[in-house]
């Protein structure tokens, strides 16, 4: 059978919930093997569809940022004989993918919403307009999945456990770690997670507070437009679009966002989209399934407390 | 200090874009510089003004910035735009053989020229808006061998200790890093503002060499580059239907009923 690895993402020691994604992708194309580079990681991957879990020793991933995780990759590739490396499509993911397709010389592809049993793989490019197939020609298919595409498939079993001690190269020490300053995460779901997101835009004017408000009733996560972000109103690791993320949820609410074609791009493939603007002429109206014409101020506490007794 | 910053000319991000066969149609609209490499140029500027004993970039300043760019014919104009703004020369990497390459042919053809010439700081944008890979600066770090400093929020150059230090932003945080040259940066759009060419600028533009470069002038052979060596290929592409607008109702003190109600029937609450 052939074997499939799968890049394990954490945030905090807790395992992302796209790796269970990745498993269900993965099981598609063979047998899943588990990355991780934190051995406490490995005991939180039962119940999905993986075979085996690789602990990575004596890789150092808080000192040295992408580059040796890529060259240990690109080694169990090798000694797994595998045809497919899956990785969540994130700033960090893509740049580890690139570097294993570089060291592997593999075909890559980044950004991709499927993938089939013959590693044919779906992509919706230009803000979601257009869809492509693509095909890997390598033995080797490197694959960035966007999250929140897939079902997650449970599997049964608890995964074989094995250690592997990659050789780091020189060159890959040379970008060092000084310090970190994680992102400060609250009490709301991660961004590119989120089954459902609210966003703000220009149109808070600064205040975040009926976005937030609305967003908890839902248990949803916090986006912003680069205006918002810009302007500091929200961290930029919130921003929604081209250059920020790319965030495919069940429900968006934009609200005082124009939807300008960066800030599409980063949404438009959101399952449901609702929009609150004043200008009956935003753009982001002709690709919601739901818009109100009003001023978020009003409209925003409203539905909060129309969610919040429809759940009562 | 030799800085190179890698730039590319793209078909307009605000424009909309289609595919035409396998392959972006880049005919049917404007091509410009990708907007976020302009923030790269914008930064190798501000690192050569605040190490220069003239302030200023350009002749006197004991540094220079070349920009590299590969792709067709028309791209010149995107390099111009760059040497507008105040980078000093440039390299043009065109060839028909490169037509449809990936981003492995790219980082390939890119880490030939910047290992020839020689260079202590490569800077790119994070991503070009076209593929929207953000995969070339990673790779050409890894061809070269070279410290890959990715994602810069900010950019510290210490010449005097060949150092440079970034504030790398991903999803996770904030990493603080730094390495020795010669160093890969790629830095994004919250960095700085990129200036608007001057008068002068676009004037100095005209005289500034770009030199051109084919395949065999760097000893690339073609059947490594280009579509038909691509290791991933486009099966199809279809449009999608464009997403009809659905309902829009008028606030008048019940529209956040109505948006919860809407919820509700879609069953998301
Ligand atoms: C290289 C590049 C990359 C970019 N990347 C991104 C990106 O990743 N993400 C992104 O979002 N943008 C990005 N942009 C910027 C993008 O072009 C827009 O400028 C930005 O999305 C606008 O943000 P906005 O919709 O919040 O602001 P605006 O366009 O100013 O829209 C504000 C909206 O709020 C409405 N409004 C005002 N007051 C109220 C109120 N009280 N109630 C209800 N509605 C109100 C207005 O009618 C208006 O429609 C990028 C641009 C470039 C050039
Ligand atoms: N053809 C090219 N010529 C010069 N630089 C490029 C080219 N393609 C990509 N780059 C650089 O790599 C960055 C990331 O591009 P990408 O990985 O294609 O998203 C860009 O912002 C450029 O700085």
């Amino acid at each position: 059978m052939s074997q499939v690895l799968i890049l394990v993402d954490s945030v905090g020691g807790q395992v992302s919930k796209s790796t269970g994604e990745l498993a269900t992708f993965g099981s598609r194309l063979g047998s899943v093997t588990a990355v991780v580079f934190e051995p406490a990681l490995a005991a939180q991957l039962n119940g999905f569809s993986i075979a085996n879990v690789v602990v990575v020793t004596g890789v150092d991933t808080s000192k040295y940022s992408p580059a040796p995780v890529a060259e240990a990759l690109a080694q169990l590739i090798t000694s797994k004989s595998a045809t497919a490396l899956l990785v969540t499509s994130s700033a960090r993911g893509k740049e580890i993918a690139g570097m294993v397709a570089v060291i592997s010389n593999s075909g890559l592809i980044t950004d991709a919403i499927d993938v089939d049993a013959d590693r044919i793989t779906t992509q919706s490019v230009f803000g979601g307009g257009t869809t492509v197939h693509s095909a890997v020609t390598t033995p080797t298919a490197v694959i960035t999945m966007r999250s929140n595409s897939i079902e997650v498939v449970a599997g049964s079993g608890t995964p074989t456990q094995e250690e592997f001690a990659p050789t780091i190269s020189e060159a890959a020490k040379l970008a060092v770690v000084n310090s970190t300053e994680p992102a400060v995460k609250g009490g709301r779901p991660e961004l590119t997670e989120a089954s459902i997101v609210v966003s703000g835009g220009r149109g808070t004017n600064g205040d975040f507070k009926p976005i937030e408000a609305l967003a908890d009733v839902l248990g949803a996560a916090v986006g912003a437009s680069r205006a918002a972000t810009d302007a500091g109103w929200y961290p930029h690791t919130h921003q929604v679009g081209q250059t920020g993320k790319t965030v495919s949820p069940q429900l968006y609410v934009a609200c005082g966002i124009s939807g300008a074609i960066q800030h599409r791009a980063g949404m438009q493939t959101s399952k449901l989209i609702v929009a609150v603007n004043k200008d009956p002429e935003a753009p982001i109206f002709e690709l919601s399934d739901f818009g109100v014409v009003g001023d978020l101020f009003n409209v925003l506490p409203v539905a909060t407390a129309a969610i919040t007794a429809k759940k009562a | 200090m030799k800085i190179a910053v890698c730039v590319k000319q793209v078909p307009d991000s605000w424009a909309e874009k289609k595919m035409s066969g396998q392959v972006l149609d880049r005919a049917g609209v404007d091509a410009v510089l990708n907007d976020l490499d302009e923030y790269a140029v914008e930064e190798a500027l501000r690192i050569v003004e605040a190490h220069s004993p003239t302030k200023e970039a350009g002749e006197g300043s004991g540094h220079t910035i070349t920009l590299i760019s590969m792709g067709p014919e028309r791209a010149t104009e995107a390099i111009r735009k760059a040497l507008s703004m105040g980078a000093d020369n440039a390299i043009h990497i065109s060839d028909d053989a490169l037509a449809g390459s990936d981003a492995l042919a790219t980082s390939l053809v890119l880490a030939k020229v910047i290992s020839t010439e020689g260079f202590d700081l490569v800077i790119c944008g994070t991503e070009s808006t076209d593929a929207r890979m953000s995969v070339v600066p990673a790779m050409l770090a890894q061809r070269l061998g070279w410290a890959a400093l990715t994602f810069a929020g900010s950019v510290i150059v210490e010449p005097e200790n060949s150092k440079v230090l970034i504030a790398r932003s991903t999803e996770f945080g904030v990493e603080n890093m730094s390495a020795a040259f010669p160093v890969v940066v790629s830095v994004n759009e919250k960095i700085n503002e990129p200036r608007y060419p001057s008068f002068k600028g676009i004037m100095a533009a005209k005289k500034k060499t770009i030199t051109a470069k084919s395949l065999s002038d760097l000893g690339i052979a073609a059947s490594a580059v280009g579509a038909s060596a691509a290791w991933s290929s486009v099966k199809d592409s279809l449009l999608r239907p464009a997403r009809s607008s659905g309902i829009k109702v008028e606030d008048s003190g019940d529209g956040g009923n109505q948006l919860a109600a809407f919820l509700a029937e879609k069953r998301v609450i």
